[in-house]
């Protein structure tokens, strides 16, 4: 049997309340240890508040081909970004 | 050294508290590059960090209490073995893994509650040195407690290491909780906690946590003692010219 | 550089026109800065390169932790010794990174581990050198890392993400590196007449290993050109080791230090320094093995490999027998 530890997907909420963020992989052994790795490798100049780890092999990913059906669609929806709509200046920053 | 004008119980607690640091993470200092995988060379190097940085604040709180112009440097640089307080555990030298990993739980067990006790001391100072202190010695011993007890029940061999360890080690982690006559005083004055105390919590949880680690400590063995009055073992007199070489070769010089 | 001698698949570049639509897809995104990421289609020649450099590159920074990490135990103050230590461990976390991106490519780490300790993967010939005094401390930091840095920050725009974002990382966390190797240099060249010829010992000992961290000149190298189009090189050897000597020289003017060239000089025309010629039978011989201390390299790395696999296979084997007890309880 492989001794090799498994991989895990690290993410990151850093102090100013943004979601968590995917910042990087290790490998652990085990999940209580993931964490204390995590916390150690990716939190050591004061990144973060609080670590998720995932294992990597848990992690579903849509696959590339399905990007145009998946992500497309929504480049078609430019009322979504706040540049579509002219203001007029005299109204001030909006 | 002290000379009697100034606190001397204040200042022994000082270097006991700063040398049991400096000397710990003097020794796991060296497992940086060396560990047995990548994201332990990166925690073990957490450790030493924090060790080596409360080292500097305990020594150099002494030094202000002796009042003779010492740095926290000099008087890790330039003491010589007999003048140094740490107890006789942590200048054990690194030997397999298991052994560091052992010493380091041993340790920690006994340096969280210790700090914990002292951010009620009498002396804000040492207050503020042991909360800060904490913090970093609360995440110590869970890692410690981790390893340990999935060392100590995991595959024969990491068992039989860890089992080897502790029987190794374990006489050495008396000394942490047996208090002598500048331990009393300290707790006279409000400035220290009461080591029994400290020591029955140890016992404790020592007997809780090697139990879940399925290893078993010879509670009758007879401690090995010395270090905090300066009878150091045989260990240290390596450990320290190693590092103050540069410091002593050079003196007076500026790095 | 950290992966000095990456061979591509050296079959000459094609043009668009050459390349099946696949491919041609693949070159246009990457002409267009799009990045390419694991799931993405990719030539397999591209995918080979690139593990064998980041593999490279985390080999170095693996390998790179034993020459600082000579002297923890011996850092002159409390300060320098938290310091060293904080970068050593930022050496093994880059190298953390870097093996990480390469996973994402089909190989594992252990593997990767496997090729460097057989001696098949290479690491940086600058590695192969022995830390003697506390000035090479601060000289590696000056001019290793210096150099280092001259090729990282083009790589934080590889073409492929994973290895970009792990060289964003990097480049972050490398700042200081460099800074504190100056500052120790700094305080050598203002001490007393011993650190200050400790300080240029190091210079004399490190500045030609430093410039043969670029690797040799690559400007009619196949290899290089494809992996230019493949935006995983972005700058040829020659430039970057140019623009280093460029900017360190005055560096050392103002340390009082010499460099060890007796060809150097500042060729107005240019704009830039002229300087002699790096001893490339050297660089060959320390790739080969034949450095000062490639044996006592691999031999702590096998060490600290061999020595630690208990500790590895004895916390799986905790893993595997609380997962049985668990399903066992359910």
């Amino acid at each position: 049997m492989s001794n090799e530890w498994p991989l895990w997907e690290v993410f990151v909420r850093g102090q100013h309340g943004l979601a968590h963020r995917h910042v990087g992989s290790l490998h652990a052994p085990d999940v209580k240890l993931a964490l204390n790795n995590a916390r150690d490798v990716y939190t050591r100049r004061n990144e973060g508040v609080s670590i998720w780890v995932v294992k990597s092999t848990d992690i579903t990913a849509s696959a590339p081909g399905d990007k145009e059906p998946l992500f497309e669609p929504s480049n078609a929806k430019v009322y979504r970004h706040p540049s579509f709509f002219d203001i007029p200046d005299e109204v001030g920053h909006m | 050294m002290a000379t009697g004008k100034h606190d001397q119980t204040l200042f022994e607690l000082s270097l006991r508290m700063g040398d049991n640091a400096l000397i710990l993470g003097q020794r796991i200092s060296a497992w940086c590059g060396h560990a047995p995988v990548l994201e332990e060379d990166i925690a073990l190097a957490n450790v030493a960090l924090d060790l080596i940085g409360q080292a500097s604040l305990w020594l150099g709180f002494a030094g202000e209490i002796e009042g003779e112009g010492r740095t926290a440097d000099n008087l890790a640089f330039l003491r010589a073995d007999r003048e140094f307080r740490n107890c006789l555990l942590v200048e054990q030298p690194n030997g397999d893994f298991g052994h560091t990993l052992m010493r380091q739980f041993l340790f920690d067990a006994w340096h969280l509650p210790m700090l914990k006790a002292l951010t009620l001391s009498s002396d804000e100072r040492v207050a503020a040195i042991a909360a800060k202190s904490a913090k970093e010695a609360t995440y110590h011993l869970e890692r410690s407690e981790d390893f340990v007890i999935r060392l100590g029940d995991g595959s024969d061999e990491s068992h039989r290491r860890m089992q080897d360890a502790l029987d190794v080690l374990w006489p050495f982690a008396g000394e942490l909780t047996c208090a002598d006559e500048i331990d009393v005083a300290l707790a006279d004055k409000g400035l220290g906690p009461d080591l029994g105390a400290i020591g029955a919590e140890y016992k404790e949880y020592m007997e809780r946590m090697l139990k879940k680690a399925t290893l078993t400590a010879d509670w009758q063995a007879p401690i090995r003692k010395g270090g905090k009055v300066g009878d150091h073992s045989e260990a240290l007199g390596h450990l320290l010219p190693e590092m103050q070489w540069l410091q002593r070769s050079h003196p007076g010089a500026v790095w | 550089m950290y992966a000095q001698m990456v061979k591509s698949t050296g079959e000459g570049v094609k043009s668009l026109d050459e390349m099946e639509p696949q491919e041609r897809a693949f070159q246009e995104r990457i002409n267009a800065d799009v990045k390419i990421e694991p799931k993405d289609w990719m030539p397999e020649g591209y995918r080979k390169t690139l593990v064998r450099q980041i593999s490279q590159h985390a080999h170095s920074e693996i390998v790179g932790q034993l020459p600082e990490g000579n002297w923890i135990t011996r850092a002159p103050t409390l300060e320098r010794k938290m310091i060293l230590l904080a970068k050593v461990q930022d050496e093994a976390g880059h190298g953390l990174y870097l093996y990480c991106a390469a996973e994402t490519l089909g190989v594992s780490r252990d593997e990767m581990t496997e090729q460097l300790l057989s001696g098949k993967a290479k690491y940086s010939s600058i590695f192969n050198y022995p830390t003697l005094t506390w000035a090479d401390i601060g000289a590696i930091g000056w001019l290793v890392d210096g150099a280092a840095i001259m090729n990282q920050v083009p790589l934080q725009r590889c073409s492929y993400g994973p290895y970009s974002r792990a060289m964003i990382r990097i480049c972050k966390e490398e700042s200081f590196h460099q800074r504190q190797g100056y500052d120790i240099m700094m305080k050598l060249v203002k001490g007393t007449p011993e650190q200050k010829e400790m300080a240029q010992d190091a210079i004399n000992r490190w500045w030609w290993p430093s410039l043969m961290m670029f690797g040799p000149s690559d400007t009619d190298s196949v290899h290089s050109a494809q992996s230019m189009a493949w935006g995983i090189k972005q700058n040829s050897n020659d430039e970057l080791r140019q623009k280093f000597v460029d900017q360190t020289v005055p560096q050392a003017d103002y340390l009082g230090l010499k460099v060890p060239d007796p060809d150097l000089r500042w060729n107005e025309e240019r704009g830039s320094y002229d300087f002699g010629e790096v001893d490339w039978n050297e660089f060959y011989e320390v790739l080969k093995g034949n450095g000062p201390c490639n044996a006592e390299r691999m031999a702590a790395r096998r060490k600290a490999w061999d020595d630690g696999a208990w500790f590895r296979e004895g916390l799986m084997a905790h893993a595997r027998k609380k997962e049985t007890r668990i399903m066992a309880a359910e």
